[in-house]
């Protein structure tokens, strides 16, 4: 029986004073303890796997068994695999679907699945070779038209290490459940589809437009939000909408009165505090909606929030999931599983994966390869620099330092962490300041011993969401004039926000059904830009 | 640990279509517009097939908030081989003003558009919707026939199974023969030579003999270009022939529009029966005062223009079938569009070609006029259309009006050539 305690989960803000692990972060329900090294094998096989260059169902279980007893050997703690074998089409249909084995249908859908279709046909793209859902058990696919080389790679790639980092990593850990997601969606789906036909599509296709223009900004980072369950969800809906709309009338009972003083109206301010996620203050507060759309809107809303820790571990995760790809492979060879024709192909494949073109944006699978295998040779055999700059790393076993790595830290912290002078010389790495109001690049710093520390916290603050995306926050709400709500930006570096502005701030006005204003303020808490939106018409 | 692996390749083909349904009908105006385009532009017989629609992007755009340009900015990049801290390096010039000039034109794939493909389905769908055509027959109009295949000679490139071994070694013979044969001629010379040479010519006639003999013997036995292989086309079932007649006024009172309109009235025609003929024939008659037949870019494109005698063109279509298309083999269907506007003494004319000439072979005849007002023509048809059933006659001013015409045709016909 599992008892529902709440679990000391490292918090977001903790400040990491050293690099290896401590004895808090294995908790007895949660993880087994890492292993310190990797279990030796039992009984070397008498001849290698039989590799011709078409897969079967039987071969794929006789690799699927060594690989998982491999993965084993080194401790990697999995969801329970599902493989499943798809088409070209049908992986073009999952990659519209954003990967998903349910999901709601909308015309963006469509439109991506076109543009991926003709990207596909015309050779420009290949296909992903694998699309992995983070969910129990973990699904899988593999591409009919792979070689049997290639259905092992994937196998390596996606059903144990992305499955491991999803199921290790602090932020899935905290934000997604894994066991309750395909349900979700099934809900979702059957309920949107119940709506177009109550409401009409053009209703539910405005709602839903939206809702996905505001989706970034629909997530909470700071509370987590309560387990979803399929039964649970139908059964406190007509609940849960009954007391929204207690609620509401409560909110918006005062008539309006005549003009107050500006003072006045500066005390009350509601809400309160500022609110990031927009998505959810409309779903509670919005006068006009009606039960169905904050229905959407949440639905909307708890998608986004699925999808939220993926976007902050691009690096991670696939860095970990080709380093594991690379690492149980090579194991096989050296045990004597695979054979050298296999390992050629699989070799080639995966270093057209991890290739990066010099001045390019880095490629994720290049750069977390690099940083996981460097962290690896620190502990194993570290120089004199390593000693300096990881002393709590240095010389220390391998495995449980990089399961502490994907366990604890998300792309920004584990670039400021762990990334080393070698990594950072083996790419050549430099930053660069773009000013607007200069017409000259400036180079802040490379890859030399004065310019190390300043490149880490520049890669490291490429990766912040923060910094990434703009900050919007509800900021009041004219409660009683002309119930306008208001939005403020909070310039990042002076970095203004982009001319969509406008068209998302419509969407935002036919959620809220009142007039919208959004105001952009910078560094000197000066206001700089301003956009308004009229209430839209009844 | 549970291990499973589930092959989903037969199950839920097409996931998709819900999203590309709700696609579609986002950019309906756009794509009824490419469609509409496209059957002006195309022939008759080639009306059956996709379409490519191009979209602008600011339709189809999803914004979310993002930063703009401005404000600092701080990169990391990989592969500097030349700078150091402090180095300065100019911004490229901004791509304004006349920079892209050479593409300024509204064909061509710019920046802002989405392109993609109406399969043959959907294209026939829009189509028809514009025709406002009951459901059920547009399943029978955009249905395929069926196929048999028939064997149809002999074909030098195809599938394995079906290489005639035999023909292909005949060529290959044939082919060694040829190659081979100024060099067997220069062979016997020789060795005729060699029977009374002397010594040192005697040794080169061998060298040469032999150096021959390696060269006939290089010559290959079997090439690519011998090879025959049996071809199969594939033929439509239904077994008889239909012809269709096309008589359309192009006297000044016809104007683009109502050509458009009996364009497509003749699609719908043709449409119909090359679903139930295996072979469907096109005559083209264009008529003022006088009647010429003519091909498809003529009949709707030419710009002769004059007064209108609609009998010439009855008269035209009379001759012509009873020269090039007898009625005990050919299926003989007529379809006319007229703005209705007659010389006056001229229409009961036309009456009386029609019943005593035309109406006993035809199959089916249908009128469309494209034009409001009920004019002399229109009183003597109206006779005939009374007395024949195979007759139909009925005024169309929008497109969603031409159907009617052939309801009695479809719902009889189609079940009889079924």
């Amino acid at each position: 029986m599992q008892l529902d305690l709440p679990l000391q989960l490292p918090s977001e803000n903790r400040r990491h004073t050293s690099v290896g692990p401590d004895r808090h972060e294995w908790g007895g329900r949660r993880a087994p303890p890492p292993l310190q090294e990797m279990r030796p094998l039992g009984q070397r096989p008498a001849a290698p796997l039989p590799s011709p260059s078409d897969w079967s169902f039987e071969l794929i279980e006789q690799y699927h068994e060594v690989i998982r007893a491999t993965a084993e050997r080194y401790g990697l703690d999995t969801y329970p695999n599902q493989l499943e074998i798809i088409t070209s089409e049908q992986m073009m249909d999952a990659y519209a679907s954003v990967g998903m084995p349910v999901h709601y249908r909308h015309w963006s859908y469509g439109k991506e699945f076109i543009q991926t279709q003709q990207h596909y046909k015309r050779g420009q793209m290949g296909l992903a070779y694998e699309i992995v859902i983070n969910s129990s058990p973990c699904i899988a696919y593999l591409m009919e038209e792979n070689t049997l080389a290639m259905q092992a790679l994937v196998i390596a790639h996606a059903a144990y290490g992305h499955n491991s980092f999803f199921k290790g990593n602090y932020l899935f850990r905290m934000w997604t459940d894994a066991s309750s997601i395909v349900d979700y969606l099934v809900y979702a789906r059957d309920y949107i589809a119940k709506c177009e036909r109550a409401h009409g599509l053009d209703a539910v296709e405005a709602l839903l437009d939206s809702c996905h223009a505001l989706m970034n900004h629909g997530v909470d980072r700071y509370r987590r939000p309560a387990k979803l369950s399929l039964e649970k969800e139908r059964a406190r809906q007509e609940e849960r909408e009954a007391y929204l709309q207690r609620q509401l009338n409560e909110l918006w009972r005062t008539l309006p009165r005549k003009a107050e003083d500006e003072i006045e109206a500066e005390k009350r301010r509601f809400p309160a505090e500022p609110q990031e996620n927009l998505l959810y203050f409309i779903e509670k507060h919005a006068p006009l909606l009606e039960p169905w759309q904050r229905e959407i809107v949440r639905i909307v809303r708890k998608i986004a929030q699925y999808f939220y820790p993926q976007r902050q571990t691009q690096v991670m995760n696939e860095g970990w999931a080709t380093f594991w790809h690379h690492r149980l492979l090579n194991q096989m060879y050296d045990d004597g599983y695979l054979a050298d024709g296999l390992m050629m192909e699989w070799l080639a494949s995966h270093t057209n994966v991890i290739a990066q073109r010099p001045m390019q944006a880095l490629n994720p699978y290049a750069l977390g390869f690099a940083m996981y295998t460097d962290i690896k040779r620190i502990c194993e055999a570290p120089t004199e620099e390593d000693r300096r700059w990881f002393p709590g790393l240095a010389g220390t076993a391998w495995l449980p330092a990089l399961q502490h790595a994907m366990r604890n830290f998300k792309d920004e912290s584990f670039i400021g962490q762990y990334l080393s002078p070698k990594v950072m010389r083996d790419f050549r790495l430099f930053s660069i300041v773009d000013d607007a109001s200069e017409d000259e690049y400036e180079i802040s710093a490379i890859h030399d011993e004065e310019g190390y520390r300043h490149v880490r916290n520049a890669l490291s603050a490429n990766y912040d969401l923060g910094s990434r995306e703009p900050n919007i926050q509800v900021w009041n709400v004219n409660l009683r004039g002309d119930r306008s709500l208001l939005l403020r930006h909070t310039q990042h570096q002076d970095r203004p926000l982009g001319d969509s502005a406008q068209e998302v701030l419509r969407h935002v006005a036919r959620l809220w059904g009142f007039g919208v204003h959004l105001e952009s303020v910078n560094g000197a808490e000066q206001v700089t830009q301003r956009w308004s939106v009229a209430a839209p018409p009844a | 640990m549970l291990q499973s692996i589930i092959d989903r390749r037969l199950s839920g083909k097409n996931k998709s279509i819900g999203n590309r349904e709700r696609f579609l009908r986002r950019v309906k105006e756009q794509v009824k517009e490419a469609v509409r385009r496209a059957v002006d532009g195309r022939s008759i017989k080639d009306i059956e097939r996709g379409e490519e629609v191009r979209i602008p992007k600011k339709d189809l755009s999803e914004p979310v908030f993002h930063h703009g340009e401005g404000g600092v900015r701080e990169v990391v990049r990989p592969g500097n081989k030349e700078f150091v801290k402090g180095d300065r390096s100019p911004k490229p010039k901004p791509q304004g003003g006349g920079g892209g000039g050479g593409q300024a034109s509204d064909q061509g794939e710019g920046e802002d558009d989405f392109v993609f493909q109406l399969s043959r389905e959907e294209f026939m769908d829009i189509f028809f919707e514009d025709l406002a055509l009951p459901h059920l027959v547009r399943t029978e109009l955009a249905e395929q026939p069926e196929w048999k295949t028939q064997r149809a000679g002999f074909v030098s490139d195809g599938s394995p199974t079906n290489l005639h071994v035999v023909r292909s070694l005949r060529g290959a013979l044939s082919r060694r023969i040829a190659l081979g044969l100024s060099k067997r001629r220069d062979l016997g010379e020789l060795e005729a030579e060699l029977e009374n040479a002397a010594e040192p010519r005697r040794s080169a006639i061998l060298a040469e003999i032999a150096e021959i003999k390696r060269r006939l013997a290089a010559i290959p036995y079997l090439d690519p270009i011998d090879l025959r292989f049996r071809n199969r086309i594939r033929v439509p079932v239904p077994s008889t022939n239909a012809v269709m007649f096309c008589l359309m006024d192009v006297s000044g009172s016809m104007d683009e529009a109502r050509k458009d309109l009996a364009k497509r009235f003749f699609i719908l025609l043709y449409l119909f029966l090359s679903k139930h003929y295996e072979k469907v024939e096109l005559v083209f008659i264009r008529h003022h005062t006088q009647a010429a037949e003519v091909d498809e870019q003529n009949f709707f494109h030419a710009t002769e223009t004059g007064g209108t005698v609609v009998s010439s063109a009855l008269v035209l279509m009379n001759e012509i079938q009873q020269a090039r298309y007898p009625a005990s083999s050919w299926n003989i269907y007529g379809a006319q569009a007229s703005d209705g506007d007659n010389w006056h003494h001229d229409s009961s004319r036309c009456r009386e070609l029609l019943e005593t000439r035309l109406l006993p072979v035809c199959r089916y005849f249908a009128y469309v006029q494209v034009a409001e007002p009920e004019q002399n023509l229109w009183e003597e048809y109206r006779q005939i259309a009374d007395t024949y059933a195979h007759f139909a006659m009925k005024k169309a001013t929008a497109v969603n009006e031409i159907y009617p015409v052939f309801r009695e045709l479809f719902k009889k016909e189609g079940r009889l050539a079924a």
